[in-house]
């Protein structure tokens, strides 16, 4: 088996030159972009898999740096699909239904759509454990990277980090994206100083990074001695 | 890419998976509802509305949704706050997590590899592609959105603007100040 390797980990990664800006309203750049923005999110509605499984189908493309992102969206649907069977490579080519549908959890119609997209899919549960941690506590991120989809981003791992919010029991991606249930853990959002990050650098002066991190990303600082 | 999204919607469709009359309403949604305008009303409310401030700092999702922006990638909200000290920038560098129900889409540029590696590491430089300078010595808080917790940045209210009304006041709130890659219009820059 390969070992699992995210292309979508772009955090500190030097070399990508500058931002573009652009103005607001702007939101297509080829006609096909807002069938595939509609396609993958009626097709997300439908429960076939859930959001963390989309972004591992879409972070392990081979050629996801080459590719936008809407077409990123689009070849990450089209594995979903064909992991599952719902499509087959065959009906991609001739354009056309060869093979019976299966079932899906739900369909997504016009007249349920609003409220579909109103109510969302919260994240937030009930956990059985009390949060380990508490506001200010030291903490560091684990080091080694997991051989699946995680949320726990390179440049953060191993950095010593205080705690600076809670937020609850929140179904957790990593569990959730290899499709072993939603497995809750405690929430918290946790802020480096730019110095732990990145030493001198003069663009990490003044300047603190906070993620979000599930409560295994996370182990208690203890001070060297 | 037109030919295999077509095609790819021929099969969804003929196979029942979607409805296409779901997709062109999903389509028009972001196109017309869903977009940056809902957030520049919150960040008007919060600016004319101490109360209402304090409920943002407090509890971000219950008081977005007081407005009637609730739902898809909006589910957990937190709004983080400028100060004459302090600078927020919001980023995803994992992927394009952003706060659909109040800025509606992502623009390009958020979804690219260049803000989505340099927005952890020198915000000054990603701010100055854009034009912005702050002051020597302003502290930046980066966000990276790494869970479903969504954050909207709150730009300080621009001076001049006393007494305004909120209708006036969104009209100052740009899509980037609210990601923190812009500031707020000054009032006589005003289209």
């Amino acid at each position: 088996m390969t070992p699992y390797r995210s292309q979508a980990d772009l955090g500190g990664q030097p070399g990508h030159g500058a931002v573009v800006p652009e103005p607001e309203g702007e939101l297509w750049h080829a006609p096909w972009e807002p069938r595939a923005m509609a396609l993958t999110v009626a097709m997300g509605a439908t429960g076939a898999w859930n959001i963390d499984m989309s972004r591992a189908a879409r972070e392990t493309l081979p050629d996801y740096a080459r590719l936008s992102y809407y077409q990123i969206w689009i070849a990450g649907l089209e594995r979903l699909l064909m992991q599952r069977a719902l499509v087959q490579a065959d009906e991609l080519a001739q354009a056309r239904a060869l093979h019976p549908a299966l079932p899906l959890p739900r369909r997504v119609t016009a007249d349920i759509l609003p409220a579909v997209l109103a109510r969302g899919a919260p994240t937030a549960r009930t956990t059985a454990a009390p949060p380990r941690y508490a506001v200010g506590d030291a903490v560091r991120t684990t080091t080694a990277p997991p051989p699946h989809h995680t949320r726990l981003p390179g440049y953060l791992r191993g950095r010593r980090g205080v705690v600076c919010a809670l937020h609850g029991g929140h179904v957790f991606a990593d569990m959730h994206a290899q499709g072993l249930g939603e497995h809750p853990a405690q929430l918290y959002t946790v802020a480096f100083e730019g110095r732990e990050l990145w030493g001198d650098e003069p663009g990490a002066q003044g300047l603190v990074v906070h993620f979000d991190a599930w409560e295994p990303y996370l182990e208690p600082y203890l001070e060297p001695s | 890419m037109d030919l295999r999204v077509r095609a790819l919607e021929t099969v969804l469709a003929a196979k029942g998976y979607v409805d296409p009359a779901a997709l062109d309403a999903l389509i028009d949604t972001y196109q017309t509802r869903i977009g940056p305008r809902n957030g520049a009303r919150v960040v008007a409310r919060a600016w004319a509305d101490p109360a209402y401030r304090e409920w943002l700092r407090q509890d971000a999702s219950a008081a977005i949704a007081a407005l009637g922006y609730t739902g898809r990638q909006g589910e957990h909200m937190v709004v983080v706050e400028n100060t004459p000290d302090c600078h927020n920038l919001v980023v995803c560098t994992l992927c394009s997590c952003y706060p659909w129900p109040v800025l509606g889409l992502p623009p390009t540029w958020y979804k690219s590899a260049p803000y989505r590696s340099r927005a952890v590491r020198d915000p000054r430089g990603v701010l100055a592609d854009f034009g912005v300078t702050l002051p020597a010595g302003t502290q930046f808080r980066v966000w990276d959105s790494t869970a479903e917790v969504r954050y909207l940045v709150l730009p300080q209210r621009p001076a001049g603007t006393e007494g305004w009304s909120e209708e006036a006041l969104a009209e100052l709130v740009t899509r980037d100040s609210m990601i923190g890659t812009g500031l707020p219009r000054s009032p006589g820059a005003r289209a």
